[in-house]
């Protein structure tokens, strides 16, 4: 992950009000949204939230209903050749250009652009280059993404979009490609994400927007979204041995619940370090220099999006 | 100039494919030829004493045939797959001249026509003894009719190809109406054999104007009275192919879309 979002750095994408409807279906409700230069956004929601409407329409690919876009300070939607030369994009699926080789279909979108990268030194990059020489329809599914990533750079853009570009990669693969987008970044490039895997975001986005049902319910870095970083902490450990026969202590500012069977004490509080050390001496007291099994967890990621998520839900079901 | 370089480009990563596809060798090479080996050997022997074989004859139809197959199945098969599998949206997504794309099918269907041409004649003259064309004015019609005829299959086949739903039934979609003309059209079967209602349907279609000019070139000027209107027609034929030409291209630069906004 690069340093903190550079806020002042000039916006790449801005989008006010964009609005995309398919008939009755309002696919994109209102998504406001400013990515800055060097910058990794990362665009989270589940399938059929409008992600991908989104990101096609501020790769030209769709138009809108309504809104103002500006990308890389032109409207997607009228922008022309010299604009695709900067923008790079790697879309959703595979399953095209299966009679080609890696070396053949690199070398050809290298024509396309003024000044493109080398094309070997992208099949390298992409860590394919004893595939070069390859079909398509022989590699696996992670190599042919690593070939839709290929494609997507060769151009050398200053943006580059990745729609879901890890879905369906074993773990291996997937690292390889959040090293890619790492290395870009540190080119400075600009990097629009969408995913639904949470590690993904976490472990590139600079910032995180999370969409539902056409819109941005949350933003912020991975760190603070969705309050996360102000939220409640959880304090557990298990109640045995010595402590088993002490009765559990008075907490200020802390609910705690114990489970009988399973022995679990789990404490919600604002003030963990304090509570920790409220447990310690009780713990000491009650003849245990240990509290078994303790954690304190803030919530994840995961957490934090999937309460955003059924938040959304339940308020779409009050209105409906 | 960059539209051309790239187009060129194109016709070639074009021909890569298309000879690596076993599909496309298969439907355009083998399945004439065999058509090929097979009516020369079933029927031969003199049309309604004009002195002309039936392979003579059969020489024109199944090149015209053959030209519509490389253009207009190759084109509508192909893009229809480009469209479903995402080709299509990738190359959009670059700087790439449109042009440049269609430059690259359409000398692809031209690029592959002219070889497939060439192996039939090459098979034609020396297995079953067939004339080639004997004046330069014929030879002339030949490349028109090949050139003319692949260029306007192209572009119909640029417009057929928004047709399938999916990449998988193309071919479902792409056969029936190519199987059709070429039965009403003078390929395997003479036309004046044909009811004047199947051949008034086939003269709305390039491929039976396309077949009659190939008749033009490859038989000799004595079966002229043996065609409809005991004539060859290389003007109305002109007309027929230029209007299809236009009109394909115009509803092209309508209708194409490289990605659905559906």
């Amino acid at each position: 992950m690069s340093e903190a979002a550079p806020s002042s750095a000039p916006a790449v994408i801005e989008a006010v009000g964009v609005r995309k409807t398919y008939g009755d279906l309002e696919a994109v409700a209102g998504v406001d949204l400013a990515v800055h230069r060097g910058e990794v956004f990362a665009m989270l929601g589940p399938n059929g939230a409008g992600k991908t409407t989104t990101v096609e329409i501020l790769e030209g690919y769709r138009l809108r209903n309504s809104g103002e876009i500006e990308v890389l300070g032109q409207d997607p939607a009228t922008a022309g050749a010299s604009w695709r030369a900067r923008i790079g994009i790697v879309p959703q699926g595979t399953g095209a250009f299966e009679m080609l080789t890696v070396a053949e279909l690199v070398h050809h979108f290298a024509h396309f652009y003024e000044h493109p990268l080398d094309a070997e030194e992208t099949i390298e990059l992409v860590g394919l280059t004893e595939k070069r020489d390859a079909r398509l329809s022989t590699l696996s599914g992670g190599q042919q993404r690593r070939v839709d990533l290929a494609l997507g750079i060769v151009g050398d853009p200053e943006l580059v979009f990745l729609d879901e570009p890890t879905t369906g990669l074993d773990p291996q693969a997937r690292r390889q490609v959040w090293a890619l987008v790492e290395r870009m970044t540190r080119l400075g490039k600009t990097v629009l994400l969408t995913t639904h895997y949470l590690d993904e975001a976490e472990a590139l986005a600079d910032r995180v927007a999370v969409i539902v049902a056409g819109r941005i319910v949350a933003e912020g870095t991975p760190r603070d979204i969705g309050g996360r970083s102000d939220a409640v902490a959880v304090v557990t450990f298990e109640r045995r041995d010595g402590l088993s026969e002490a009765s559990l202590p008075d907490l200020p500012a802390a609910s705690l619940h114990f489970d009988r069977e399973t022995g679990l004490v789990r404490i919600e509080t604002e003030e963990p370090t304090k509570i920790i050390e409220h447990l310690a001496g009780w713990a000491r007291a009650a003849g245990s220099e240990e509290l078994p099994g303790l954690t304190v967890a803030r919530p994840t990621l995961e957490d934090t999006y999937l309460r955003l998520i059924a938040a959304e839900r339940r308020e779409e079901s009050v209105t409906e | 100039m960059k539209t051309l370089t790239l187009g060129a480009e194109r016709v070639r990563l074009e021909m890569k494919s298309f000879f690596r596809s076993r599909q496309a060798a298969v439907f355009t090479f083998f399945f004439p030829v065999m058509l090929l080996v097979l009516f020369a050997s079933i029927f031969h022997g003199e049309i309604d004493d004009s002195h002309v074989d039936f392979r003579q004859y059969f020489i024109a139809g199944i090149i015209a045939s053959g030209i519509m197959s490389t253009s207009f199945n190759n084109l509508a098969i192909s893009m229809a797959v480009e469209r479903h599998t995402g080709v299509l949206k990738r190359l959009a997504g670059t700087p790439m001249p449109k042009p440049s794309y269609f430059i690259g099918k359409v000398g692809m269907a031209l690029a592959s026509g002219v070889i497939q041409t060439a192996l039939m004649l090459a098979l034609a003259v020396s297995l079953y003894g067939v004339d080639l064309p004997s004046d330069a004015g014929r030879w002339l019609w030949f490349v028109y009719i090949m050139i003319m005829g692949s260029v306007t299959c192209s572009l119909v086949g640029i417009i057929y190809s928004l047709v399938p739903k999916d990449a998988n039934n193309a071919p479902a979609y792409v056969t029936p109406p190519y199987l059709f003309l070429q039965f009403i059209s003078g390929v395997f079967i003479v036309i004046t054999s044909l009811g004047a209602g199947l051949q008034a349907i086939a003269s709305v279609f390039p491929l039976r104007w396309m077949a009659s000019g190939l008749r033009y070139v490859f038989l000799p000027s004595s079966f002229e009275v043996q065609e409809p209107g005991h004539q060859w027609h290389l003007a109305t034929g002109a007309f027929v192919l230029t209007a299809w030409l236009v009109g394909a291209f115009v509803v092209a630069l309508r209708r194409f879309r490289f990605v659905d906004d559906r």
